[in-house]
């Protein structure tokens, strides 16, 4: 994994210029934060990264306008330390890990280091926050640890390299001096600051900080109801604004009596806003506002309109199922490799084939999509529980016909993300709202609204075929994938064509002969990221195929697996877009002790099975899961992961989120799936949307190997394994290979 | 539109709504107490869990004629003077994620305690089913119940 690092580029006095540019909020901590004059200020430059969000519009690129930093150290006179982030946090941990690196190489007081939102903030996704910040952050830290010895030493008039530091100070053991950072201050900003590319790193050996389990900054808020999310975002005189949207996709009002809707005690406003194409992609309808949440979704309830149900609004869940049934009956619009043998032609001793198929899911968060705004006077100032608000502002502009410097888009908390608060759709709407509205107001979706108007991970079914030598080993694999693709949602109307795109990359044990083919559905159904994107139906696909082909060669699935990753490599010419290939040791070593700490082979009671899989998508993982089944009824009742991600950051977050990835996709194979009827989705709220709750959570087991190697991102990474390892637990107790998600004993694929 | 006086973690409070109004917007959009969580608006996910004379309610289902002249507790009010016991606990196991939902799962865990003290992982089954995280820290509450049940032993 790549780290492009744009070095720090700063002096002293541009970063004192870029960092009072910045409305600060105070994110963390007690108290106001001082003025940025006085400190020492270090800006610099965090990697762009998931730039498929950003919209079209260049200036999108622009995080702040006119300001060359996205991110700022303010060292302060009293020794504290504030870290000015644009990352978003939602419940990912970064307000606590992305600090941690710099209070490490810095030698930080951890207890006086506070994080700071940035009034924008970066696209936030592909589990990349720690990945690419990784050396950044630590070579910030690193400067500030070098000025603070380099304003000492000349201070005491002793040499740089006779210092040392700790906890915020710099220590001369020779005459027993010690002195804070705080009191350098003064001195540090009138010093050159060194070259961010010959500052000393420490050696991971030595990191006090850095692997330590820390608790969370933003955790105890987060237990009194002091966290403030969007939805909780309270200004004076504010209003609230519901909208009533067709419940087909396309559809728009014909006309609409607001009479009733109007006689709701509280409601102030009806209006109607238009729907909006192309990368913005909002519904329209009519917009209710009032004196209180409750009035204005009264309201809502009360509107009479008569839809005119568009173009779509025949569309269903079955149609779509028929029409991929046919394309995995044809040959595929696109393939990897047209020219290449017929794979049918392959000697082998044993074939095996198998359907697989994932349906439509929402993101479903806890906080439904919500954003408050306010517009006066040409300036438009907005609060927004977003994964990029730096686009949110562009499109805000766009639509408001201002520039880009008279929004402002505040980020807050946000109660869940999983990619779909990387959308601009309630930014577009709560500026078409604000049009008519001249005081702050918040947006609100109500439940069924951010059920029926998601952008949904993609439903698609693929033909898996797969051909074993007697030896047992894999002579040849094809994957056709049919599927409802992302890129016909994102990709310009003009240039949409089937690619492979959305298909995995090549399985990492040796395959003679590999093809991988595609055919995209048409749908009006919205798609886009959801946690891990393709990931998500790729990883349960490969992973369960390799079982399949395992039993098929008569041997246990984990020695199987074992064994063809100590093949030899295939010879083949690397794709362009496959980056170097993964070290199969490493995976070697997670399988091997995800076997022993599962309990791989121990005799299980009956109806019970164990699974196992495996993934080197992005990080190396294993995972054995243990399943009873009894009466159709499947429980899962340990989960057991191994990871290498490298450097463990903050093993108390990273164990967090692998856990959470565990239940979220168990939730998702178990329970969950979006279905169409007449052109809309047929499920409103938690009562036909079902996911995971208490009594279905397994107990969870994480091992982390220790490395120092480059650090991979979490966020993501156990939502390609627990489905497999679940799937192919259910296959070891009762001998039955479920393929059609969400999983059920008497699956039909009718 | 009526005057309905509230009692709210211990402090009357008179506010001027619809009889119907749920409590949850009361609360939120009213009395600016916006600790307690809007999730699903029909009493299926416990994001709006509060007190009502100290047994856990949906407050999206219960309306403010039904709170009038009941102790209402929300997660402002819930450790009095200092931090409940349950909060101490979800701290300590570091559950939260998000953080979204945990208001409601904790007004649901401090409800079982309560009554309750030792309770079993099956109890704890029941009592939290109707309180979903989408972050699905369920691992980490189960354990930080147990953690808070040994701290109310000891």
């Amino acid at each position: 994994m790549k780290i492009d690092l744009k070095e720090p580029l700063e002096t002293p006095d541009s970063a004192d210029t870029g960092a009072r540019k910045i409305n600060r909020r105070v994110f963390l901590g007690a108290g106001a934060a001082a003025a940025a004059g006085g400190a020492l200020v270090i800006g610099f430059t965090l990697r762009r990264h998931f730039g498929h969000a950003g919209i079209a519009d260049e200036s999108a690129g622009k995080v702040a306008v006119g300001n060359p930093f996205d991110a700022w150290i303010h060292l302060q006179p009293d020794g504290s330390a504030e870290l000015v982030l644009a990352q978003s946090e939602m419940g990912q941990g970064v307000y606590t890990a992305l600090p941690m690196l710099l209070a490490e190489e810095a030698d930080l007081d951890w207890k006086r280091v506070r994080v700071v939102q940035s009034e924008f903030s970066l696209g936030t996704g592909g589990s990349g926050s720690v990945r690419s910040n990784y050396l950044p952050l630590r070579q910030a830290g690193a400067m500030v640890r070098t000025v603070m010895i380099a304003a000492a030493a000349r201070q005491w008039g002793v040499a740089e390299s006779e210092c040392t530091t700790l906890n915020s100070e710099v220590l001369h053991a020779g005459s027993n001096r010690r002195v804070g950072y705080g009191a350098l201050v003064p001195a540090a900003r009138a010093m050159p600051l060194p070259d961010a590319k010959n500052v000393k790193l420490k050696d991971p050996a030595h990191f006090v900080l850095i692997g330590k389990p820390t608790p969370h900054l933003d955790i105890p808020d987060k237990c009194t109801g002091a966290a403030r999310f969007g939805l909780d975002v309270r200004l004076p005189g504010m209003v609230y604004a519901v909208i009533a949207r067709c419940p087909t996709f396309g559809g728009t009002p014909a006309k609409f009596d607001a009479t009733k809707a109007l006689a709701v005690p509280g409601v102030l406003q009806v209006f109607e806003i238009p729907a909006k194409g192309y990368r913005v992609f909002t519904a329209g309808g009519i917009a209710v506002v009032a004196k209180s949440t409750w009035a204005a979704m009264q309201g809502s309830k009360a509107l009479q309109i008569t839809w005119n149900r568009g173009p779509h609004s025949t569309e269903s869940t079955d149609m779509l199922r028929a029409q991929m049934k046919e394309a995995l009956a044809h040959a595929p619009a696109w393939t990897s490799d047209a020219q290449g043998v017929n794979l049918d032609n392959v000697p082998a001793s044993r074939r095996v084939e198998s359907v697989y198929e994932f349906p439509f899911l929402a993101h479903a968060c806890m906080e439904p999509m919500n954003i408050t705004a306010h517009l006066r006077e040409g300036k438009c100032e907005v609060w927004a529980p977003s994964q990029t608000a730096d686009s949110m502002r562009s499109v805000i502009a766009k639509e408001l016909e201002l520039p880009e410097s008279s929004v402002t888009v505040h980020t807050t908390l946000m109660g869940g993300g999983f990619g779909r608060r990387y959308q601009y759709d309630f930014p577009a709407e709560v500026a078409q709202i604000a049009k008519h509205v001249e005081v702050p107001v918040q947006l609100v979706w109500t439940r069924e609204d951010d059920m029926t108007h998601d952008f949904y991970r993609p439903a698609g079914m693929r033909r898996m075929r797969g051909a074993l030598d007697a030896t047992g080993n894999i002579v040849a694999w094809s994957d056709h994938l049919a599927d409802v693709p992302l890129n016909y949602q994102w990709a310009d109307p003009g240039k949409r064509k089937p690619d492979g795109s959305e298909l995995p990359g090549r399985p990492v044990y040796p395959i003679t002969e590999y093809r991988t083919g595609f055919t995209p559905i048409e749908s009006a159904v919205p798609r886009a990221w959801w946690r891990s994107v393709e990931t998500s139906f790729n990883g349960l696909a490969v992973e369960c195929f390799t079982d399949e082909l395992a039993h098929a060669a008569g041997e246990d699935p984990y020695r199987f697996r074992r064994r063809q990753l100590q093949l030899p490599e295939i010879q083949r010419t690397r794709g362009k877009d496959e980056g170097p290939p993964p070290d199969r040791n490493r995976l070697i070593a997670v399988l091997d002790l995800a076997a022993q700490k599962g309990d791989w082979g121990k005799p299980l009671g009956p109806h019970r099975g164990r699974g196992i899989a495996c993934t080197t998508n992005y990080a190396y993982l294993a995972q054995v899961a243990e399943v009873t089944v009894e009466n159709d009824t499947i429980r899962v009742d340990r989960l057991v992961t191994v990871v290498d991600c490298g450097q463990v950051v903050n093993p108390n977050g990273a164990r967090s989120q692998l856990e959470g990835g565990m239940l979220f996709t168990l939730s998702s194979i178990l329970k969950e799936a979006i279905t169409i009827r007449d052109g809309a989705v047929e499920q409103k709220n938690f009562d036909d949307y079902s996911v995971l709750r208490m009594p279905e959570a397994p107990a969870l087991e994480t091992w982390f190997i220790e490395s120092h190697a480059e650090p991979h991102g979490l966020g993501e990474a156990a939502v390609g394994l627990t489905g497999p390892a679940v799937a192919n637990a259910i296959f070891a107790a009762t001998g039955k290979r479920l393929r059609r998600m969400p999983f059920r004993m008497d699956e039909s694929t009718a | 539109m009526a005057q309905f006086p509230l009692d709210v973690n211990g402090h009357s409070r008179t506010i001027e709504a619809d009889g119907e109004m749920p409590l949850l917007w009361a609360l939120r959009d009213l009395l600016q107490l916006t600790g307690t969580k809007y999730g699903c608006g029909i009493g299926m996910c416990g994001a709006c869990t509060v007190h009502l004379d100290g047994a856990t309610v949906r407050s999206c289902q219960t309306t403010v004629a039904d709170a009038r002249g009941k102790k209402v507790t929300t997660i402002e009010g819930l450790g009095e003077t200092e931090i409940h016991v349950v909060q101490r606990a979800w701290i300590a196991e570091q559950v939260p994620q998000c953080g979204y939902c945990q208001s409601g799962q904790i007004m649901s865990a401090a409800a079982l305690l309560a009554q309750k003290p030792h309770p079993t992982d099956a109890e704890i089954d029941d009592a939290m089913t109707g309180n979903i995280c989408r972050c699905a820290t369920y691992f980490r509450i189960r354990k930080a119940i147990h953690t808070a049940a040994q701290e109310m032993r000891a």
